[in-house]
């Protein structure tokens, strides 16, 4: 059964200015030559919560990578209008909580604690204010009993909490998620769904799983060949078979 | 599917285990120090060391022979100090041909021999039990205090982290090579018309598939350090690991730790 959210608050990516980010002309080339995002432009406002939807290989997770200055493209990226630049770098990561797909890879260190404490600590805050964040993110994602546990002991969902956990720490403005969905249980997904709603945090996530973009984000982002090739209301453009079929999508 | 293999830590509610972790390694150092130390036939000492042992295993609640069980495995280790019988000077005692060489077994030589294995297995069971009260990262973190260059801390937290999710990565390639490693019932397959299961692939045959497993582990690890370091660089990582240091020494863990000094230190003085 598709549930349906018609009362979901719905902010126009017409009318947006782009407050949050502002992404302008963006190309990348991978070192062997594969273009990889051929002029990608789009803005995110103060409260958006956006799917960034389309087949594998479309580019999602590139430009994603690109959002707080992992890779590095052609093109114009402002975070809260501050322009990307190298040396702002450490600012931006600061504003841009990107949360890999495998939690394997995100969570590196030995305990959940030290995970959370990562990006905070790097940051350079104190420790009182530290330790007040980890306890925060960890309270967030509802896994405060959790600090002292081995990343390895821990299951696929609860390792994707703790992902997220590991960048709220960092009080981003805006949060990157690629994939959070994928390899979830029921159970699990339906946690991170609970999650993600009631996260008040601007939001661009990257999924192939419709019936999540359906219940949790007004607007959806379609990329296709290192394109956007779509952006608009979500309600609009699931109802475009015609769109979805070219790109590969279904409606969930 | 999880390896866990390689966690020693055992949880009791024991003493031994709310003993701030540098003061346990320290102690674990200066214990095997100075069993190192001991001249060869210190007996008396070598037995009190063992009592020492014996006292820490209590203290620790996980039952008086829980190292000794454990130490067995670092037995063969031992081997190498097999030459000690013949290179050391003494008396000789009986001689026998080896590969055309004639080898004279001496009292030192024995004497030694016997002492570096008993120095061994004391050395082994200390560690043993330190890594069975403590957990693996208070063990990091307390490296960390004691100075130990951060590059290898980081190091040993990574491969502590890693072990785990490259051994899992392993079993998964096993699985798949044992899903595929597939013989045709005996019936239809005309060359090997044996009984069900009776069929060994050749070593050939499994040293290539070793072979391929071990390279696209390889190439597996490499892609993923290089996604480990992207997310370390989204949150902030800037080419300088830090780390929160939340543990505290407390007046208990001074005086255990000073006392334990000091009977170490008389170990040396009996054996001398």
């Amino acid at each position: 059964m598709p549930i349906t959210h018609p009362s979901l608050p719905v902010t126009m990516p017409e009318t947006c200015d782009g407050d949050i980010l502002r992404v302008r002309d963006l190309k990348f080339n991978y070192p062997d030559g594969h273009a990889a995002l051929h002029g990608v432009s789009f803005q995110l406002c103060e409260g958006d919560k956006a799917a960034l939807v389309g087949p594998n290989g479309a580019g999602k997770s590139t430009l994603m990578l690109h959002l707080n200055g992992i890779l590095e493209g052609r093109g114009e990226i402002e975070v809260m209008g501050l322009r990307l630049t190298r040396d702002n770098l450490p600012t931006i990561r600061s504003m841009v909580g990107l949360v890999f797909q495998n939690p394997d890879d995100q969570l590196f260190s030995p305990t959940v604690f030290e995970d959370v404490a990562f990006g905070p600590l790097h940051m350079g805050l104190p420790e009182d204010e530290v330790r007040v964040r980890v306890t925060e993110a960890l309270a967030a994602v509802r896994m405060s009993a959790y600090a002292d546990r081995l990343s390895h002991h821990l299951s696929v969902g609860e390792k994707k909490r703790i992902s997220i956990a590991t960048v709220l720490s960092m009080r981003p403005s805006l949060l990157v998620l690629d994939e959070p969905s994928a390899g979830l249980d029921p159970r699990a997904r339906r946690t991170l769904i609970h999650l993600l709603r009631d996260l008040p945090i601007t939001m661009l996530v990257s999924t192939h799983d419709m019936a999540l973009v359906k219940e949790l984000f007004p607007r959806t982002i379609i990329m296709d060949e290192g394109r956007i090739v779509a952006d608009g209301l979500t309600m609009e453009i699931l109802d475009d078979e015609k769109l979805l079929e070219a790109h590969g999508l279904e409606r969930g | 599917m999880h390896a866990n293999l390689f966690d020693r830590y055992h949880h009791t509610e024991g003493p031994l285990h709310r003993l701030e972790a540098r003061v346990k390694v320290v102690l674990t150092v200066a214990f095997i120090v100075s069993n190192a130390l001991l001249p060869d036939g210190a007996w008396t000492a070598f037995g009190l060391g063992w009592l020492l042992v014996l006292a820490a295993n209590a203290l620790s609640l996980l039952g008086l022979g829980f190292t000794l069980k454990r130490s067995l495995i670092a037995l063969p280790f031992a081997l190498a100090a097999i030459s000690s019988i013949f290179s050391t000077p003494g008396n000789p005692l009986s001689s026998f041909p080896f590969l055309g060489m004639e080898l004279i077994v001496t009292d030192a030589g024995l004497l030694r021999f016997a002492s570096i294995l008993v120095r061994s297995w004391l050395s082994v069971q200390a560690a043993i039990l330190l890594v069975a009260v403590t957990t693996f990262p208070d063990l990091i973190h307390a490296l960390e205090h004691l100075r130990a260059p951060k590059i290898i801390t980081t190091v040993i937290a990574f491969l502590y982290r890693y072990l785990f999710v490259l051994s899992d990565e392993v079993i998964r390639l096993l699985r798949a090579r044992q899903a595929r490693s597939a013989t045709l019932p005996p019936s239809v397959s005309p060359h090997f018309p044996r009984k069900w299961g009776e069929r060994k692939r050749g070593v050939v045959w499994r040293a290539k598939v070793a072979g391929n497993m071990v390279g696209q582990l390889f190439l597996r690890s490499y892609e993923r350090s290089d996604r480990i370091y992207n997310a370390m660089l989204a949150r902030g990582y800037q080419g300088q690991i830090r780390t929160l240091h939340p543990h505290t020494l407390t007046r208990r863990d001074w005086t255990i730790g000073a006392l334990t000094v000091l009977l170490i230190l008389s170990l040396q003085l009996i054996g001398r």
